[in-house]
């Protein structure tokens, strides 16, 4: 009798990979011997489109990269402009940023932290952490008009302040939100089948994590403390008090467990933000036509999925020359092949789903 | 964003160890091509500067070089750096791969290959294609890409 290995798609159309992304598995019965990821499915050329565009107009394609954080997103980017000219971003948008952008992390957190369930076939999680999303995206509607793809920050500060209603609005959500997260854990954190699933599988030993660029969650599931809201602080991130939760085996488990600890975290700065919060302008004077010296910068916040960063290039025209974007989700899907190997089909699902991706994000 | 920079006696005593790199007052070093594995091995593995992370990999395409981009952090001693590296050859750009030092050099080249166009040598069957598909014609973020339809570049 011979045996061999058989090749199996985890094709582009699944409803586990979180998007259009393909791995194809070599198998020797269930147990992958070898990963080998393929991304481009949904490759749109953003940054290609981005050189013919003005540097305002490309605010609505950073949204539609991580679409799940698209607050956040928009961030990194006109972080990167600022710095590029020099511009000072006023008091009170940076307390405003700093509100949206953390609700905006809620809200990606609570994705992750439903998908995964929902992957491996804790639905329950899906359909509470969707339901409490509501909530979020109802906040954010109030701010910005969407609910998804916001376009809300603007080269200087936000492009309008938040409304009256905003506030009691957003104060009852808080209220409620270690409540949410107390559900999450006593329905699926600490389920006997999800930990099963979960624990020790797909460890990351955190020196392996560092070498290949790993970030975010998928790097502290690990023990590894680099939070750039903490490491390197910007805005005004040093003015909260919060933690950065951190796992001790960098397993599946770890990975989804920071990431609801980190929901509460966010909760504490929104608090924060909202009792620090100054009066004043919300978007600093800047020129009507955006023209950024000659020269190059580069930025990086912490987004949901990691380190996310925008590197421009400006020739001194209205058009960046050069727009690179340091995807979070494209650089920690660079280990999964490597990650896979050695456990079952239904591990791979299990593994793919704690990386948390947005194709949107790793296709750019 | 000054405080996560490297102090003046490190950048020095990479000055002496590399002659040919050239430091601008933003501290962005540029390397030359030829240099570039001994000079991100001397940085990684030496303890005084400890770059464990490479952040981010890309290029740019000028008129008339290529020029590599590098961001590495040392997570130890909470500094940044940005390094260069030109390719003056624009009909067959080639550099050295950085995946022997670093895994989470791998993707990234393989994005600059497949969008650039820039060939990463020392490492076996690397770059492939990692976006578009693997018989297509071009380098799309090339500057003389020709692209249909959408607003003039």
């Amino acid at each position: 009798m011979k045996t061999q290995t058989y090749t199996l798609n985890l094709g582009p159309q699944h409803p586990s990979t979180h998007g259009v992304f393909r791995i194809i598995l070599e198998l020797d019965g269930e147990t992958v011997v070898k990963a080998t990821p393929v991304p481009g499915y949904l490759h749109r050329g953003i940054e290609k489109l981005a050189e013919a565009r003005t540097y305002t107009q490309v605010i609505p394609y950073t949204d539609r990269m991580d679409y799940m954080a698209a607050m956040l997103m928009n961030w990194g980017y006109v972080a990167a402009v600022e710095k590029l000219m020099g511009v000072e971003v006023p008091e009170r948008a940076e307390y405003v940023r700093v509100i949206v952008g953390e609700l905006s992390r809620i809200a990606s957190h609570m994705i992750a932290v439903g998908a995964m369930g929902g992957d491996i076939g804790a639905i329950t999680a899906f359909t509470y952490t969707f339901r409490d999303r509501e909530y979020v995206l109802d906040l954010l509607e109030m701010v910005s008009g969407s609910r998804m793809t916001f376009s809300y920050f603007r080269v200087g500060g936000v492009a309008e302040d938040l409304p009256e209603e905003f506030f009691p609005a957003v104060r009852k959500f808080l209220a409620e939100l270690p409540g949410m997260c107390d559900e999450y854990d006593g329905l699926v954190t600490g389920n006997e089948i999800f930990q099963a699933r979960t624990k020790f599988v797909g460890v990351i030993p955190p020196e392996v994590g560092i070498n290949y660029s790993l970030s975010g969650p998928t790097l502290r599931g690990s023990g590894v403390n680099y939070d750039l809201r903490k490491v390197r602080p910007y805005g005004v991130y040093d003015r909260f008090d919060f933690e950065v939760p951190l796992g001790q085996n960098g397993d599946c488990f770890d990975r989804f467990w920071i990431r609801i600890e980190e929901m509460r975290q966010s909760g504490r700065i929104i608090q924060q933000a909202l009792e620090q919060l100054p009066e004043g302008p919300i978007q600093a004077k800047v020129p009507k036509v955006i023209k950024p010296p000659v020269g190059d910068a580069y930025v990086e916040i912490e987004s949901s999925k990691g380190a996310y960063g925008a590197y421009l290039i400006s020739d001194g025209s209205p058009k960046p020359y050069r727009v690179h974007f340091r995807r979070p989700s494209f650089i920690n899907l660079g280990y999964l092949g490597k990650l896979c190997e050695g456990w079952k089909i239904a591990d791979v699902i299990a593994i793919l789903g704690s990386i948390d991706i947005v194709l949107g994000e790793v296709d750019c | 964003m000054a405080d996560y920079v490297l102090s003046p006696e490190l950048l020095e005593s990479l000055q002496s160890k590399f002659p040919g790199i050239e430091v601008d007052e933003a501290q962005v070093v540029t390397v030359p091509s030829e240099d570039l594995i001994p000079f991100m091995t001397e940085i990684k593995e030496n303890p005084g500067y400890a770059m464990d992370f490479l952040t981010n990999l890309t290029a740019a395409d000028y008129q008339d070089r290529f020029e590599m981009v590098y961001n590495l952090v040392s997570l130890a001693h909470c500094r940044t750096l940005t390094v260069k590296a030109k390719i003056e050859d624009k009909d067959n750009p080639r550099i050295a791969s950085l995946c022997p030092l670093w895994g989470g050099a791998d993707w990234q080249e393989r994005e600059v290959y497949d969008l650039l166009g820039i060939a990463f040598t020392g490492f076996p069957g690397h770059p492939t294609r990692i976006f578009l598909e693997d018989n297509f014609k071009g380098h799309p973020l090339r500057k003389d890409f020709q692209w249909q339809g959408g607003r003039e570049a």
